[in-house]
């Protein structure tokens, strides 16, 4: 909590940043864009553009050619049947068997009807980011399994393994240790173990793949609140159905005096909610702070190409300042990286074991 | 307004993350993290039992050097105990040597000096029988040489008839 709050501090640090830097350049836009008319960059756009989920891995833009691998996309259509088929038959809003991309709505396949209104399908289409899941999901299982694979045929009274099985090992036994145990208790660690940290690892890697900036990467998985929502549910999940019955006891009849919950349920309204708030907060602290960070990165990108069209000096020298800006939000997300996956499965840890409470009146 | 995609929930995308989280998650769980853990955790066990057997094991030898310690020291107590019983046996030996060959001496010089008291004893009896005899013979040198003549013999004769009624008086 400590290294998150520090890591925000530095993140609005650099944000104030750049926002002195915008307002000094953007009388300098306004001015560009008068010159070169269409040419002006939609930052807001391009940001979102490249931290959305897309039915198409875009890779390079070459001489106006847009280089990028198409995706498959699988749709029910309104009378019940499916669909599926290359985006590339979408590209530049062509339409196919009567789906289309509506760039007004997030640019989401949508289907004409022939009555000329048009209706969000049924849409399971393996889009970027599931691509991007995929490639992590197969990642952290070649990683893990592969490291798990030299225990084997070992024996404890082996040595200690070397080199990527030990840095994998030590790894594993470092959020068991110093995550997991403390968090849900040394009696019911191992049980929740591979829960935790799958999500520690899978959270961990997807954040790192975020940061390639090409192909295997730069997706914006974890940024995105459907992946979150999904992370935070299955703790919500885990929380609630596999809590003891002094943790519902605690929920409905908390140990408060008895006007709190008599006549009207105020405590219990108040624990309710709870439920939901803090698994609420894991997903939106995991979104806020992967999107922040691209979003950071993505506008300092844009500096380069707004200076740029200024004039080759001053172009020059923000994109020098810009760059090395660069460097730093990226070494800092290299570490929010791995702290959001820490803070994530810490968290987590410590509402499955707030689930587990036991008997109050022994203490 | 219209929230940006990356607000706004998809459920395609959340049915492909929970199909992908889920297929880890069961296979990391059967094949992946608890392998690790227990082998880790029996590890530590087995590093924490050996441990423990080292400090059992060295606390042993450090027993056994004190116990051979103490058993070396008992044994240079004995040899000194010994020698010293041996030295004061020596020492009784050969005084009790020498209060008997002086006793012996002294038992000899006395044999020898009873002897030579009993032989001079018998030398001056011996010599003192010879004395007699010869102042008998003397005696009767001389007797006989005063009794020559009648008167001499007369007178004599006279003498000792008034010793002998002297005597009876």
């Amino acid at each position: 909590m400590i290294f998150s709050k520090s890591i925000m501090i530095n993140k609005i640090r650099a944000t104030l940043g750049l926002l002195t830097l915008w307002m000094a350049l953007v009388p300098l836009q306004a001015r560009a864009s008068e010159a070169s008319g269409e040419e002006g960059i939609d930052v807001k756009e391009m940001v979102l553009g490249h931290m959305s989920d897309a039915y198409e891995w875009h890779i390079l833009t070459w001489n106006g050619h847009h280089v990028s691998i198409p995706l498959p996309v699988i749709v029910r259509g309104q009378d019940g049947s499916w669909h599926v088929f290359s985006s590339s038959r979408l590209a530049h809003g062509q339409s196919y068997e009567g789906f289309y991309i509506d760039a007004e709505q997030n640019g989401k396949v949508y289907e004409r009807l022939p009555d000329g209104s048009s209706v969000k399908p049924l849409d399971f289409s393996f889009t970027k980011n599931v691509v991007q899941i995929w490639i992590v999901a197969l990642v952290v299982l070649c990683v893990i399994l592969g490291a798990a694979r030299w225990y084997r045929h070992r024996k404890p009274s082996d040595d200690a393994p070397r080199g990527f099985v030990g840095l994998i090992e030590m790894f594993v036994m470092m959020i068991y240790d110093d995550v997991i145990k403390p968090g849900v208790g040394a009696d019911k660690a191992l049980r929740y173990a591979p829960l935790l940290l799958t999500a520690f690892f899978f959270i961990f890697v997807t954040n790192l793949f975020g940061l390639i900036p090409i192909f295997p990467g730069g997706a914006n998985v974890t940024g995105n609140i459907t992946i979150t929502f999904c992370l935070a549910f299955i703790i919500l999940l885990t929380v609630n159905l596999f809590g003891n019955k002094e943790y519902w006891k605690e929920i409905f009849w908390p140990e408060v005096p008895t006007w709190l919950k008599v006549p009207v349920p105020l405590m219990p309204v108040i624990e309710l909610f709870g439920i939901f708030t803090k698994p609420f907060a894991l997903m939106v602290r995991l979104f806020a702070n992967m999107m922040g960070g691209h979003a950071i990165i993505l506008s300092l990108v844009s500096v380069i190409f707004i200076t740029c069209q200024l004039g080759a000096v001053l172009g020059a020298s923000l994109s020098f300042v810009s760059f090395i800006m660069m460097i730093f939000m990226n070494a800092l997300e290299l570490l929010v990286a791995f702290i959001q996956a820490y803070v994530f499965t810490m968290l987590s840890a410590v509402f499955i074991g707030l689930a587990h409470p036991q008997h109050h009146h022994s203490k | 307004m219209q929230l940006p995609s990356i607000l706004t929930p998809d459920f395609g995308l959340l049915f492909w993350m929970l199909l992908a989280f889920g297929i880890i998650f069961v296979l990391l769980w059967r094949y992946g993290f608890p392998i690790i853990i227990k082998m880790v955790e029996e590890r530590k066990a087995y590093i924490d039992e050996s441990l423990a057997k080292a400090r059992e094991a060295n606390e042993k030898l450090a027993h056994i050097q004190a116990e051979s310690d103490a058993i070396l020291r008992e044994a240079r107590d004995k040899q000194a105990a010994i020698l010293r019983e041996a030295m004061a046996t020596k020492e009784a030996i050969l005084s009790e040597a020498r209060e008997k060959a002086q006793a012996e001496g002294h038992k000899i010089l006395e044999e020898a000096k009873a002897q030579i008291n009993a032989e001079r004893e018998n030398a001056l009896n011996s010599l003192r029988g010879e004395v007699a005899g010869i102042s008998v013979k003397v005696a009767e040198q001389l007797l006989l040489s005063q009794l020559q003549g009648p008167t001499a013999q007369e007178d004599y004769v006279e003498r000792l008839l008034q010793q002998v009624e002297q005597e009876q008086a």
